[in-house]
């Protein structure tokens, strides 16, 4: 069984969507390691060490999104955590831009999935699948 | 009339109390020098004899059981993954079990770890690391470090379960004393310290003991079945939860302020009290103890000092005290009694720092985090400020004139609200010393140990 943490990052206090992804993830048959709200990025990456994660799953919905991801890929590769996949979604970023621009600098920082409002985490599940060489 | 007797093997001393069953009391207690350098059972049998001369006569005991924190305690090594996950969930597990940690090792070990294992001469080695079903690759190296190695303490394996058999054959074919225990952390900040702990505990009665040579003792008693600190968690369990018909006290926390440690106990959930507090980081047992290695009134003497502000010296130098004089000269006699009142001025002193520092690592912290919602806390560990006593004990806090004055250096502090200390318990004194015994007598008679404590543990 693959493990995949998730959680909300930063001062981020929206618990539903976070508890929905659990629910859904767990259904597809994954490990779900759940760090919760107000997540540190060190508590995902602490999360990801001890469960021996295949993918972080970052959520946001309060729109400081890009602040408090800055640097997590160089903190992941610190912490030898060189193959992880980085996925972020929600409201990533404040007010409302144009999104191409928003997952060049998402990529920029080093996630390999950048998913804007919206989508649902059974849009995701294909490409979960497909990452993880499961389909 | 059954009578038991109840036998601390401590560092310093070794403490004897005698209890009447019938009466469900003490009969006296006593205490003489360890004498675990040469024949532990001379320094029991001195005791014994004052026993006797405090009684009037000779009594027969139905048991004689014993706890031992002697010949340096049971020292161990703690060794996990992350340092806020498996490596806290392992040394909470020790501590739990009455050890004293000397070394904290996370994530792959190297050569020179290992050799401070040989160095401190540890007794048992914890060694954890992943959670079930995640990373095996640390922990399989980790034993692999120990098998190639010179180390005969024996490995208490709780990690992953994934690395088990792995780890089976690794340690088997190395022919080390190993043994096979529940992981710490089965799952991210969970903690299960029940498992490694009474494995622990059946390891030291069983091989730790013997090593250190207090196992003669058990041709004179039936037997020596916990280290002390154990002994303690299990009477201050007892004393907060109650058995049966006879309540206990709710939550309740206990500062022990020794020579060389000061321990404190907590013995509640310590779930937030604050409606916009979280929990955060790994689960807190219900009995936690944390021992403080640089807080003492002898061997660590200077780091009380430590401890202290420039402006806290400065203060007691106007009053007429020079706390760094004082300090050394303790550390560097180790066997200095206090006399004068101005010695137990000065040991009043150090003891209040040592409780007020030790709790502030204790306790459970609050971290403001400014959200679109207004303030939120973090709460990281026990939430203390509804304790409802505050139990003092260790020869210092004894034998102070003003016990209530150092132990409410533990309380709420303004300056530092985000501290979650007890806001106002009710002061008690464990005068006779009988926690340990109690703790000892509470595995045959529960009952009896609680109303016994719940007499001589008396509100100051």
């Amino acid at each position: 069984m693959k493990s995949i943490v998730i959680g909300v990052i930063g001062a981020d206090v929206h618990a539903v969507g976070n508890r929905i992804i659990e629910y859904t993830l767990t259904r597809e048959g994954y490990n779900v390691v759940n760090v919760g709200v107000l997540a540190s990025q060190e508590d995902f990456i602490n999360a990801a060490i001890e469960t021996s994660a295949h993918l972080i799953l970052v959520s946001s919905l309060y729109g400081h999104g890009e602040l408090d991801c800055r640097g997590m890929r160089d903190k992941c590769n610190e912490a030898g955590l060189d193959g992880v996949l980085l996925y972020v979604g929600g409201n990533i970023v404040v007010g409302k831009q144009d999104f191409i621009e928003v997952e060049k600098r998402f990529k920029d920082m080093g996630f390999d999935r950048i998913y804007p409002p919206g989508v649902t985490i059974d849009d995701v599940l294909q490409t979960i699948k497909e990452d993880l060489g499961e389909s | 009339m059954p009578n038991y007797l109840l036998v601390d093997f401590g560092s310093t001393f070794t403490k004897l109390t005698a209890v009447d069953l019938d009466r469900e009391d003490i009969i006296a207690t006593s205490k003489a020098i360890t004498t675990v350098d040469t024949n532990i059972v001379i320094g029991y049998e001195k005791a014994l004899e004052r026993l006797y001369e405090k009684i009037g006569s000779k009594i027969d005991f139905d048991r004689i059981i014993a706890c031992s924190s002697a010949a340096g305690g049971l020292k161990m090594v703690a060794i996990g993954l992350v340092e806020e996950l498996t490596t806290e969930a392992a040394t909470r597990v020790c501590l739990g079990a009455g050890a004293k940690v000397e070394l904290v090792l996370s994530h792959n070990i190297n050569n020179a770890e290992v050799q401070s294992i040989l160095d401190k001469n540890i007794d048992i080695v914890l060694l954890a690391g992943g959670a079930n079903g995640g990373n095996s690759e640390c922990v399989i190296h980790n034993a692999k470090k120990l098998a190639n190695s010179s180390v005969i303490a024996p490995i208490v394996f709780a990690g992953n379960k994934d690395a088990a058999d792995e780890i089976t054959e690794i340690l088997s074919a190395a022919k080390k004393d190993f043994y096979i225990c529940e992981n710490v952390m089965p799952r991210l900040n969970v903690l299960n310290i029940n498992s490694a702990k009474d494995k622990i505990k059946e390891i030291f009665v069983k091989n730790i003991i013997e090593a250190k040579g207090i196992k003669k003792i058990e041709k004179t008693i039936d037997r020596v079945v916990v280290p002390t600190p154990n002994a303690v968690l299990m009477a201050a369990e007892l004393l907060s939860t109650g058995f049966d018909n006879e309540s206990g006290l709710g939550d309740l926390m206990i500062a022990d302020v020794g020579g060389a440690t000061t321990d404190i106990y907590s013995m509640a959930a310590g779930l937030p009290t604050q409606m916009n507090a979280l929990l955060s980081g790994l689960e807190e047992p219900f009995a936690k103890r944390t021992v403080e290695g640089d807080l003492g009134m002898r061997y660590s003497a200077l780091g009380v000092l430590s401890a202290m502000s420039p402006s806290e010296i400065s203060h007691f130098n106007k009053k007429g005290i020079d706390i760094v004089m004082e300090a050394t000269n303790r550390f560097k006699h180790i066997d200095f009694i206090s006399e004068s009142d101005h010695d137990y001025i000065v040991d009043d002193i150090l003891a209040a720092r040592c409780i007020d520092t030790a709790t502030s690592r204790h306790v459970g912290t609050l971290k403001g985090v400014y959200t679109p919602m207004g303030i939120m806390y973090y709460q990281v560990g026990k939430d203390l400020t509804k304790a409802n006593y505050f139990i003092g004990t260790g020869g210092v806090v004894i034998s102070s004139k003003d016990p209530v004055k150092m132990l409410k250096r533990a309380t709420k502090i303004e300056s530092r609200s985000m501290e979650l200390r007890p806001k106002a318990p009710k002061f008690l004194l464990d005068k006779a010393y009988i926690l340990s015994a109690m703790g000892l007598l509470s595995m045959d008679h529960p009952e009896i140990a609680l109303k016994i404590m719940k007499k001589h543990i008396t509100e100051i």
